[in-house]
Order: structure tokens, then C-alpha cells, then sequence
């Protein structure tokens, strides 16, 4: 089953953006069920929470763009060793069209992370070892877009970039377990966001409801991106000719070919 | 569970926070997805408008040929 | 093979301690940063000693950055940077010389001058002697990673504050251990498992941080 799906026809850029398309409605229609059913579930099924009343409804945004944040940076690192090794160009395209939604997933749950902790900790922002090394991520995704749109020669940033988001990758856990362990040496200076103590399972069901929409949403963008961004690359290629001409004058460029052979026999005679 | 729209947009006393981070959420993402529709947008516009006239001067190159 | 690198450390070493002029520009970065702390927090003793370790691992990564823009920069321009990719060996022991051959002559001026200006900041006894260490450690994981920032940046226009954007994240784990170990000596704790991490990552930057490198080269001067 694996095998018989043709992965490698995806990679060339017509057959990805044909690809794209069929997939993009679906894609924004499930995130928006998805995002519809949790808000529902999450603001009308799910009781208060008896400690921290409704501030913890935040967590059903907070958690998943949090998981995105760091998902999406996995999934730039695996494109990113696809174009190391294959030199699929649709694979950086993808990984460079993934990073500015990580960055925004990112940079949303610390927003949010800042604010369901003003009314729990009493402050917007505490060097609280989760927010510390999600603020470490987005200049990773900053890093990571800076470098790539940095080098003149395409070809060359793409390289660098992604060589760049391996490194940050294999520093990923390093990261994070050193500022785990530097948080928990210095305990007595700030608090720790413990997990609601009993997560009901309608909480749960919310949580994973947006995340499911936040996963969605993403991919969503990504494709779209991606095929923007394979529009500007490509843009000589016969296949962007057929995409943008083909529609509207009824005829391919083979055609248009042609029209132009029989033209010239025309003024020949 | 909520008594009215009050109450609900109340949120236990706890509003600012958290319509302060669902507001935000949403506008960003709907300000992605515009800004992007409307790169997309141009791109192609651009990019379409430069091959008609490239197929234009061909055209035009082969009549005066 | 071992000898054509042998004679590539001795001319990094001596091309940075002929240019006096860099290294002690280096180096005194490392001290002025420094010394604008207590300007800043202002003179007491004890506010100088709890935040002493890191002002001190903060200066030095500052001055690991600032060092790193010559590390292949000039070696770049003139186009020796390209006659070194030739050389039959692997690039990625080349690039580990190159590391080497610049922690030896502005790593270990900082790791010297670092007691000093710890004395400075009101630590005393045990804690300079760790902070002394944790930089013999951490110094040269700062060089492996920043020569991954340079060797990716080589030759961009805004190279310096790109740089900076691309290494000082990646630098927060060494600043974590490096400076924390300081605290728990401090405290009356040992600092083993605190330089034993830092020695991990060395034994994890040694062999990776180069073949990073490389591929960045590579790139480079395709």
C-alpha cells in the first residue's frame, strides 16, 4: 500500500501543484468543522475548572499551537534532510513555506502562554522553563527564515537554511532539557505551570478537537505557500504557462506552439 | 452551564485574558491566510501578465519575420 | 596528512598572534563588557557575586561572536579558503583545526583573564576555580558551534547580526552549564555534573560540529 503511492510524482512541481489543489478545499473545510467543534466543546461542554475557573479555556489554543510550534519544526528538519540528500526542490519549497506558520503558531502560544498566566501566576511572563525554550524555538524559525531569504543564489540559501534548521534540530532537546534542568535548579525563583490536576475528558476532546484544526489550518497554508512560492520559482517552465494561459485561452502551450508554426506558414505565403 | 451572552462573554470574571488570546489567535490566523491569498493573488497576476507579453512579442517577432 | 594540518594550526595560531591587534581587541571586549556591569548595577559586592558567573560566561559569548567573523572571513576573500578545500584530506578536519588553531589564541586569553575579573565581581576561592574550568570547557564548544554561524554566513551582506541571530540560541545550553555550575559552588553544591555536561557536549561538538561545518563550506564556495 505505502509503496504503490507515487511519492516521488508529488515532488515535481506541475503534480504538486495539481495536487495541492484538489487538496487545499478540504484542508481550510476540516479545519473549520474541527475549529467549530472544539470552540463548542471547549467553551459550552467543558465544566469551569475548580481551581482556576474559565482562565484555563485559554489551554485549548495555548496547547496546540504549542505542539504545532515545535511539530512544525520537525517536519521543516525532515524536508529539509529530503533536500539535503535528494535535492527535491519541492522539499525546501515545502520546509520554507512551513516556517512562517510555525513561527506564528509559535509566537501565538506564547502569546497566550503570557496571557492565562497573568491571571494564574499573577504575571504576564515568568522564566517558566516551557516558555523559555518556546522563546528559544521562534528564534530558531527566525534564525532558520532570516538565513534563508539572507543569500542572493537561491539554490544556496536553500542549502544553508536547511543545513541550518539540521543543527537547530539536533539542538532542539539539548536545549530544552538544559533549560528544564536550569529551571529546576532555581526553583525557589519563579512557578511551574502544572497541567490542570484533572483534565476531564471533555477538556480533553476540546484540546485535541483544535488541535486537529490547528493542523489542518497549517497545512492548509503550507500548500498554499508552497504553490505560490513554486508559481515564482518555476515561472519559465511550460507547466506555470499552462497554469496561468491555459485556463482562460483555452489552448496549452503546445497549442499556442503551434498557433505560432501556423502563423509563420501564413506569412510565408 | 452559561446564564446569558453576559455571562458567557463575562468568562467567570476572567475576559480579558481570555478573549484577549482567542482574539489574537484569530485575527492572526485570518491575517495570514489574507495576506497570503493576496500574495498569491498578485504573484499570479504578475506573473501572467508577463508571459502575455512575452507571447505577444513572439507573435509579433514572427510576423515581422 | 598529519603534518599538512600541524602546519595549518601553526599558521592559523601564528596569523592571529602576529595580528596582535585582533586578539587583544577580542580580549578587551571580553573585559570592557564586563566591566559595564557593576557600572550599571552599581557597586555592591553582593549583587556583583549573585550575578558574577553570568555576567562573566555572558561576556565571553559575546566575545566568542564578535572573534568568529575572522575565523574563515579573511581566509575566504583571498581565496586560501578554497585552496584548503583541495587539500587531501577531509574538510571537516580542516575546519576542526581551524576551530582549534582559534580557541588556542582567543579562547584561551579569555579563560586566563576570566579569575580576574571573576575576582573582580567579588567571586572568590573554589568558585574562580570552577568558572576558570567551566570555560576550558565551554570555550571551545562556543568556537565549534559560532564556526557553523560563520562558515553558513560567509560572505553575506549583514553577515555580523545575522550571525548573532543564527548562534546565540544554540549557544543557551553551554551558557546554561557553564555559568550555573559557578551558582551551585556558590550555594556549597558541587559543580561535577554540571562540567561532566558540559564535557558531554564537547564530546558530542568534536566530532559533529565539523562535518556541520564542512557542508556550510561546501555550500559556500560551489
Amino acid at each position: 500500500m505505502f509503496r504503490k503511492i507515487p511519492w516521488f510524482k508529488f515532488s515535481s512541481p506541475p503534480n504538486f501543484y495539481w495536487l495541492a489543489d484538489r487538496l487545499t478545499p478540504w484542508l481550510w473545510g476540516g479545519a473549520a468543522i474541527l475549529g467549530i467543534m472544539g470552540l463548542y466543546v471547549g467553551f459550552f461542554v467543558a465544566p469551569p475548572d475548580y481551581q482556576q475557573g474559565d482562565s484555563y479555556r485559554i489551554m485549548f489554543i495555548h496547547v496546540p499551537t504549542a505542539w504545532m510550534g515545535m511539530f512544525i519544526y520537525l517536519l521543516i528538519a525532515l524536508y529539509s534532510v529530503i533536500f539535503l540528500t535528494w535535492r527535491i526542490k519541492m522539499a525546501d519549497v515545502m520546509a520554507i513555506a512551513l516556517a512562517p506558520t510555525g513561527a506564528l503558531m509559535t509566537f501565538l502560544s506564547l502569546w497566550t502562554g503570557a496571557l492565562w498566566g497573568a491571571p494564574t501566576w499573577g504575571t504576564y511572563w515568568v522564566w517558566d522553563a516551557r516558555l523559555t525554550s518556546t522563546l528559544i524555538l521562534l528564534f530558531l524559525y527566525l534564525g532558520y527564515m532570516a538565513l534563508h531569504a539572507a543569500v542572493d543564489d537561491r539554490e544556496k540559501g536553500a542549502r544553508a537554511a536547511s543545513l541550518l534548521a539540521l543543527v537547530g534540530v539536533v539542538n532542539v532537546p539539548i536545549i530544552y532539557f538544559s533549560v528544564e534542568w536550569w529551571h529546576s535548579l532555581h526553583q525557589g525563583m519563579s512557578v511551574t505551570l502544572t497541567d490542570a490536576p484533572s483534565m476531564a475528558a471533555s477538556m480533553f476532546a476540546a484540546m485535541l478537537l483544535m488541535t486537529g484544526a490547528c493542523w489542518l489550518y497549517s497545512a492548509a497554508i503550507a500548500l498554499r505557500r508552497a504553490q505560490v512560492e513554486a508559481l515564482e520559482r518555476e515561472a519559465g517552465n511550460p507547466w506555470v504557462q499552462d497554469e496561468l494561459l491555459g485556463a482562460e485561452e483555452g489552448g496549452d502551450a503546445a497549442t499556442a506552439a503551434e498557433a505560432s508554426g501556423d502563423l509563420q506558414r501564413e506569412v510565408r505565403s | 452551564m452559561w446564564s446569558g451572552v453576559g455571562d458567557f462573554l463575562a468568562m467567570g470574571g476572567y475576559a480579558p485574558w481570555v478573549w484577549g488570546s482567542y482574539g489574537v489567535f484569530a485575527v492572526l490566523l485570518i491575517l495570514e491566510a489574507v495576506l497570503l491569498a493576496r500574495r498569491r493573488r498578485q504573484v499570479r497576476d504578475r506573473l501572467t501578465r508577463r508571459l502575455r507579453r512575452e507571447r505577444a512579442d513572439q507573435v509579433r517577432e514572427v510576423r515581422e519575420a | 596528512m598529519g603534518k599538512m594540518l600541524w602546519a595549518l594550526l601553526k599558521r592559523d595560531v601564528s596569523l592571529i598572534v602576529m595580528r596582535r591587534q585582533d586578539g587583544l581587541t577580542v580580549v578587551a571586549f571580553f573585559v570592557i563588557v564586563t566591566t559595564l556591569f557593576p557600572l550599571g548595577v552599581g557597586p555592591e559586592l553582593e549583587i556583583l557575586r549573585e550575578v558574577g558567573p553570568g555576567v562573566v560566561w555572558v561576556a565571553a559569548l559575546l566575545a566568542s561572536l564578535v572573534s568568529l567573523e575572522r575565523l574563515f572571513g579573511d581566509d575566504y576573500r583571498d581565496g586560501t579558503l578554497e585552496q584548503l578545500a583541495l587539500l587531501p584530506c577531509p574538510l571537516a578536519l580542516v575546519a576542526l583545526v581551524k576551530v582549534a588553531a582559534h580557541w588556542v589564541s582567543l579562547g584561551v586569553p579569555l579563560v586566563l583573564l576570566s579569575p580576574l575579573l571573576g575576582y573582580s565581581l567579588g567571586l572568590e576561592g573554589m568558585e574562580l576555580v570552577i568558572l576558570a574550568l567551566s570555560l576550558v570547557l565551554g570555550t571551545p564548544m562556543l568556537s565549534l558551534i559560532g564556526a557553523v554561524g560563520a562558515a553558513l554566513t560567509l560572505g553575506l551582506r549583514g553577515g555580523g547580526a545575522l550571525m548573532a541571530l543564527l548562534i546565540l540560541p544554540l549557544y543557551v545550553p553551554v551558557l546554561i552549564l557553564g555559568s550555573g555550575g559557578v551558582v551551585e559552588v556558590m550555594y556549597g553544591e558541587a559543580a561535577h555534573a554540571h562540567l561532566s555536561l558540559l564535557g558531554a557536549l564537547l564530546a558530542l561538538g568534536v566530532p559533529l560540529a565539523p562535518l556541520a561545518v564542512a557542508g556550510a563550506l561546501r555550500i559556500v564556495l560551489d
